[in-house]
């Protein structure tokens, strides 16, 4: 093959190689001028503090109301309970993976936890609502609502365990061998030198783990819409019926709401809420990694 | 006041120290066992209420508004296997092509860590802001309305980035000597990645993509978002046999299919689910378990590859 030919080859693969790779950057600005530019026209029509300090969130009847509250609050209320359960869950398992279990044990209980994200999350919503509540919330507190947060936040929580075990698993087999036999020698035990030593040297893999975590928790959509129902309300009773910032724009979604109407640009105000809050939270979790992480040799 | 004696101060209390140390591994295993038995008791509910309805005919019928005993769901998997064969098509060359370009041609600079730390974000934008994405761009802009077509777009956009890292992972792990010895004797570095590289990373990147595309079959929101229905008494195209044989025929027929509306299968399971009948909550679970039924499959297949190519390698 002559060197010419060659050489247009190699740039003309170089090049679409490269488009492949750009077409994640024009992903990104797609989703931030979509959700940016149909914002605008909502903005126009509601000022920006009442959408984000307003305390009322009733786009769809009269007297209508756009304060956005009441489904950060929910979103907060089904994330926070999730990571409540996946947290504690999430460490111990990390713990025992890590620093418990033997090669055997690990290869067989890594698979099975992942499977727990596996699983789509539609089918996280049915258990909630069909046994969940009725069989385990409703038995043990009777005042339970059918739709409630509770069990959503359980189901999330079930849903992100794997995020949190796997992230900090990797967090402390990151963690020298050297660390642990120096504890061990001074005749730490296995709880100690997981706790002392393996804890703090992992920490912030940790926090990483759990923003990352609680980003996927809002993030969430199906199992909430079927679990937590569809009433905005500024609360903090896990048992009663939310609305979250997701579970709102598959409510709309779900309905036949006309083009270029202001509760059709509430989908993108909302949207661009919650991109904005998991994007942050994301950071922030790149952030935790590169800042504090404990570099060793 | 007189000092203490040195071994006084100093306790070890090894035995109350190991005790808790193995209260406290006992522990773990509780939790991890707890956890396990959530999964099987997930399991065993959805099996138990949805195996009298998961018949022959539950699969290969549409589905019914009034009747839960004469649904099926048929539409949906039509919808599910056009979705994730269109997405596969056209994510897995755009998703291997940027993991190539990232793991065996950037260069060290701004852009390409910029583009690296773009992807790690892309991974953790919720599902449902790529079906508000899919709305506006693939629905309403190019007009291409509530079909397949837009449906499948958006569930490429969706996988890419998990696509994408699990490629580069597997790029990564093929060890530099291989590239080294295929420069040495002059090879391109196109030829050095078409003919080593690439073979070398196939198992991991199949596993991978597979993998991504496992999550393609259950993700909801975002086909909700597009306005996927949920009652669909048709597949999409219709019937092949309905068309002209040959070429001319299976391209009009995957036109039709491409514009045609679709449902999938999780979105009925979603739809029955919010149903307040405990028969269609029953048609849920069948649904549920054609699902699980579908992603086992998969995933069988991925490790059939891993565990294929280790033993070929070795």
């Amino acid at each position: 093959m002559p060197a010419i030919v060659r050489k247009t080859r190699e740039g003309a693969i170089h090049a679409a190689l490269f488009a492949c790779a750009v077409v994640s950057i024009l992903t990104t600005a797609a989703i931030v001028w979509v959700l940016v530019s149909e914002s605008l026209g909502f903005f126009r029509h509601v000022p920006l503090a009442d959408f984000l300090f307003g305390v009322r969130w009733a786009p769809l009847f009269e007297p209508r109301s756009f304060g956005v509250l009441p489904l950060v609050c929910g979103s907060l209320l089904v994330a926070g309970g999730a990571l409540l359960i996946a947290v504690p869950i999430g460490l111990a398992s990390a713990v025992f993976l890590s620093e418990y279990a033997s090669p055997g044990v690990r290869q067989f209980a890594k698979p099975v936890l992942e499977i727990l994200a596996g699983v789509p999350t539609v089918v996280y919503g049915y258990f909630a609502l069909t046994f969940i509540t009725p069989h385990v919330l409703q038995r043990l507190l009777p005042g339970t609502e059918i739709f409630n947060a509770a069990s959503a936040a359980i189901v999330v929580g079930i849903m992100i365990i794997p995020t949190m075990s796997s992230l900090c698993d990797d967090a402390f087999r990151a963690v020298p061998r050297t660390l642990r036999d120096a504890a061990h020698g001074l005749a730490a035990t296995k709880l100690e030198v997981s706790t002392r030593v393996v804890l703090p040297a992992a920490m912030s893999g940790v926090a990483a783990a759990g923003l990352l975590a609680l980003a996927r928790a809002i993030g969430e959509t199906m199992a909430v819409t079927l679990a937590a129902g569809m009433t905005p309300k500024l609360t903090f009773n896990p048992l009663t019926s939310v609305q979250t910032l997701t579970s709102y724009i598959v409510q709309v979604s779900l309905g036949d709401t006309p083009h270029g109407t202001i509760e059709y640009q509430t989908i993108f105000a909302v949207g661009l809420t919650l991109f904005a809050i998991t994007l942050t939270i994301n950071l922030a979790a790149q952030r935790v990694i590169r800042r504090f992480r404990e570099a060793y040799e | 006041m007189s000092a203490a004696p040195a071994d006084a101060l100093f306790e070890p209390r090894i035995d109350a120290r190991r005790r808790r140390s193995r209260l406290f591994a006992g522990a773990c295993v509780a939790v991890a066992a707890f956890t396990m038995t959530v999964l099987a008791v997930l399991l065993i509910d959805i099996a138990h209420d949805g195996w009298p309805y998961l018949t022959r005919s539950f699969l290969t019928r549409y589905p019914s508004v009034l009747d839960p005993k004469s649904g099926g769901m048929l539409s949906g998997i039509a919808g599910s296997i056009w979705i994730v064969g269109l997405t596969a098509l056209l994510a897995v060359p755009i998703g291997v092509g940027a993991a190539v370009w990232l793991e065996e041609y950037a260069p060290q600079n701004r852009l390409t860590r910029f583009i690296r730390l773009n992807i790690a974000n892309l991974a953790g934008v919720p599902s449902i802001v790529y079906g508000i994405l899919g709305l506006a761009i693939f629905v309403r802009w190019l007009h291409l309305g509530r079909s397949v077509a837009a449906g499948a777009l958006t569930m490429t956009l969706l996988v890419l980035p998990v696509v994408i890292i699990a490629s580069r992972e597997a790029l990564a792990a093929v060890p530099n000597s291989i590239r080294q010895a295929a420069y040495a004797l002059g090879a391109t570095r196109w030829q050095t990645v078409r003919s080593h590289v690439l073979p070398a990373a196939l198992p991991g990147i199949m596993t991978g993509v597979i993998l991504s595309l496992s999550r393609a079959i259950g993700e909801t929101a975002p086909l909700i978002m597009l306005g996927a229905l949920t009652y669909v008494a048709f597949v999409p195209g219709g019937a092949l046999s309905d068309y002209p044989s040959g070429a001319g025929g299976l391209l009009e027929w995957t036109q039709t299919a491409l514009t045609d509306q679709f449902t999938a299968m999780p979105i009925q399971v979603f739809n029955w689910t919010s149903q307040p009948q405990k028969d269609f909550h029953d048609l849920a679970a069948a649904g549920i378990m054609a699902l699980l039924g579908a992603l086992l499959t998969m995933n069988a297949v991925a490790i059939g590859i891993r565990a294929w190519s280790q033993r070929t390698r070795t």
